[in-house]
């Protein structure tokens, strides 16, 4: 894997935080990146879209009132899971991915049109973002759209994550969620090289230090 | 194992039932609860005062008729019935209430598909829940498993794993104000 994934290598939660603790402010912001996106979720009724951040009202309220079905899958939350912890023989602790993609993500033949994947794979543990990255392109349809933010090296080690909640047509509510901690910094070929499998895709870099990404399968 | 809990009933709203208010008093009948309730809970001396007040009321006006399972109960199997029921314990198999709603609550644990007109969840599931109307996840609601239903609300907070396909309405009668409505109302009170 390349090196850029040991830039901040770290534990990717915050040691004493609370599980499910957020701030209760939000942060409105202009996106260019989810106005574009939109446009495919506005294209017709019935389709299938997969939101992998935590849980928001919002983005189910906003979904299933053009007529989607939503799919919520917290992966980042999920990659926590103490249950998904091996030991080696050598001591040391790692992530079970194959159990973590046997219990997450798991979909009977749906295919996404949408995909909101958020800032989530710059705080994934790093054994699980290629396999993500991979096992989203196997639930997409061809031609579907997703939508993600990968944070700057301007952005700095400290720059927190965020929840993302649907506020209009191209605009998005941020809300602080002090517990995780950014794992890496991803530039532009280390995303297309991680994208690799899909069509193509649209960069758009924003004021605050983050990329968004259009990719489309 | 199950027992009528007449002085309260669970709703969409409403805080949790606390274990405090499970059984009711010696002294006072649900009937005169209720009534006392009615007439206001500042004048607290009105029931001594007064204990003529309730045969002259029917007693079925003022009785919730909500079956209770607590949460010490453990049930394996299929539970179905036909009448609402607020659920703390633990359920593992499915759960059928057809017309009538469900309230999972803060203890409560459920391994079961589960097919109501009404869900409204403040503890655990795991499975599909399946309102035939409407379905609300609080805040301290934690889902695995696909929701299809007529109406959300979902709570800032809850945690949901899984699939929501919201169904049209089947009587042409339009929510979607309401729906909204209910969606900000739980948005913002995060």
């Amino acid at each position: 894997m390349p090196q850029f994934f040991k830039l901040f290598r770290n534990s990717s939660t915050t040691a004493g935080a609370p599980p499910l603790a957020s701030s209760q402010e939000r942060v409105s912001r202009h996106s260019t990146g989810f106005q574009e996106f939109t446009k495919v979720i506005h294209a017709g009724e019935g389709l299938a879209v997969l939101d992998l951040g935590p849980t928001s009202p919002d983005n189910i309220h906003c979904i299933t009132s053009l007529g989607h079905k939503i799919y919520n899958v917290d992966v980042l939350l999920a990659s926590t899971d103490p249950a998904l912890l091996r030991k080696t023989e050598d001591g040391a602790v790692t992530l079970d991915v194959e159990q973590f993609f046997a219990e997450n993500l798991v979909f009977r033949g749906e295919q996404f049109d949408a995909v909101m994947l958020w800032s989530v794979a710059d705080y994934l543990p790093e054994p699980l973002v290629k396999p993500l990255v991979e096992r989203i392109h196997s639930v997409m349809r061809p031609g579907g759209m997703l939508l993600g933010f990968f944070h700057t090296k301007d952005a700095g080690p400290q720059a927190p994550y965020h929840r993302y909640h649907i506020a209009g047509p191209d605009t998005l509510e941020l809300q602080q969620v002090p517990r995780f901690r950014l794992q890496r910094v991803f530039n532009n070929r280390h995303i297309e090289n991680l994208f690799q499998n899909f069509k193509s895709l649209k960069f758009f870099l924003t004021r605050d230090h983050t990329r968004e990404v259009l990719v489309v399968r | 194992m199950w027992k009528a809990r007449p002085e309260e009933k669970p709703s969409g709203s409403a805080a949790p039932a606390p274990s405090t208010t499970n059984t009711p008093t010696s002294t006072t009948t649900p009937a005169t609860t209720a009534a006392t309730n009615a007439a206001g809970a500042g004048n607290t001396s009105a029931s001594t005062a007064r204990p003529a007040l309730t045969p002259q009321r029917p007693a079925e006006n003022f009785r919730a008729e909500v079956a209770h399972i607590g949460k010490s109960v453990l049930i394996k199997g299929e539970l179905s019935g036909s009448e609402d029921l607020y659920l703390d314990g633990e359920v593992e198999g499915n759960v059928d209430l057809k017309q009538h709603s469900l309230t999972v609550g803060p203890h409560g644990r459920v391994r079961a598909n589960i097919r109501a007109r009404e869900v409204i969840v403040h503890g655990k599931v795991d499975g599909n829940i399946a309102g035939d109307e409407k379905v609300e996840l609080k805040k301290s609601a934690v889902l695995t498993g696909d929701i299809t239903t007529q109406r959300i609300m979902i709570e800032d907070g809850a945690y949901f794993k899984g699939a929501i396909d919201l169904q049209k309405e089947k009587e042409g009668k339009s929510h979607s104000a309401e729906h909204r409505r209910e969606i900000s109302l739980s948005a913002s009170a995060g």
